[in-house]
């Protein structure tokens, strides 16, 4: 590749591009490889997905979707995660022009946003398995549960890594490696968000329309 | 080639944008917000309604859904067309293959196997 450089237009010619002038940055080499691990963690997710599909009407004389869920719920978690990732946006915009103050008071708004919604997910299934409609009552109930469980344990484990975010910037300042690992949290809370535009649109809406 | 144009080739990492100014990328952000509401409200809106011919609604609710996700995609995730991005394009590209694949497997399958399978009660009687 450095002959091919030196020789830059015949490199042209033959097709070895003389754009690269040499390795990738850490920061791509970085947010590309956390972007393979939040695309594979998608194919996981989709087979939650295609699980509940093939099991939506498999409900074993139990209760279905129509009955179970509240959609007002659903439209308040929606909101909640969807200013949340706004927050994290802003948050991302502040790390890139060094200000400490609004990244802490975007990422403090991420993470409150963000337990709001875990906090009424909790609810909602506390208050399914109260009426009987635990994941051991059916398929279908079993198939609810882990989807929608699965992407509330990560948006849990998405909030310990913001708050060490947080920590870190606050302790050791926007250093280079920091600044990849905020890169990487903003990738998994922006890709959180975009899975649960699935969930409500195909758990909620489509399975209280069964 | 110019030392101008070599920078401009260079790759991006997802979720970085090209340099620009703080108030563009709060713009971005902001619309990227918006148009999200917007289609969630629609499907919201679809989901409850009679307004509209009901078998069309599982249809307009995924497309919707479908369409938000490039939403997030473009204004959240700054996953472009462009040639500094092409890299993340790809791999999305592989992800959804994946994942078209697993969900719309599953379906034609389950579907395939429910359709073919003999009812229940039947099943038992002859394990009788």
């Amino acid at each position: 590749m450095s002959i091919a450089v030196s020789h830059g237009h015949d490199a042209t010619l033959i097709g070895l591009d003389a754009e690269h002038a040499g390795p990738a940055s850490k920061r791509i080499v970085t947010g590309f490889g956390f972007w393979i691990f939040i695309l594979s963690d998608m194919v996981m997710f989709s087979c939650f997905f295609a699980a509940y599909a093939v099991l939506l009407g498999e409900t074993n004389g139990g209760p279905s979707g129509a009955e179970l869920f509240n959609l007002k719920n659903v439209a308040v978690e929606t909101a909640c995660l969807l200013l949340s990732s706004f927050a994290c946006g802003m948050a991302s915009i502040a790390a890139e022009v060094r200000n400490h103050l609004w990244f802490q008071i975007a990422m403090a708004v991420t993470c409150v946003l963000g337990l709001a919604f875990l906090a009424i997910e909790f609810h909602e299934f506390a208050d399914l398995v109260a009426r009987g409609a635990g994941p051991s009552r059916s398929a279908f109930l079993s198939a609810f549960f882990t989807l929608v469980g699965c992407h509330g344990l990560h948006v849990s484990g998405g909030i310990l890594w913001l708050l060490t975010m947080m920590a870190q910037v606050f302790a050791k300042g926007f250093r280079a490696d920091i600044l990849r690992r905020f890169l990487c949290f903003a990738l998994f809370w922006h890709a959180l968000d975009i899975i649960w535009v699935a969930v409500f649109s195909v758990v909620y809406l489509l399975g209280s329309a069964v | 080639m110019s030392d101008v144009e070599l920078r401009h080739q260079t790759d991006l990492a997802p979720g970085d944008e090209e340099q620009v100014s703080v108030k563009v990328r709060v713009l971005g952000y902001l619309i990227g917000l918006g148009l999200a509401i917007l289609l969630t409200a629609t499907s919201f809106f679809v989901a409850g309604t009679d307004l509209v011919w009901q078998p069309s609604i599982p249809v307009a609710i995924i497309v919707l859904a479908i369409a938000q996700m490039g939403v997030h995609l473009v204004f959240f995730l700054h996953i472009t067309t462009g040639p500094d991005n092409s890299n993340n394009v790809l791999a999305l590209a592989f992800g959804l293959l994946i994942v078209f694949l697993v969900i719309g497997g599953s379906l034609w399958i389950m579907a395939n196997l429910n359709h073919n399978m003999l009812p229940m009660d039947q099943i038992m009687q002859m394990q009788r």
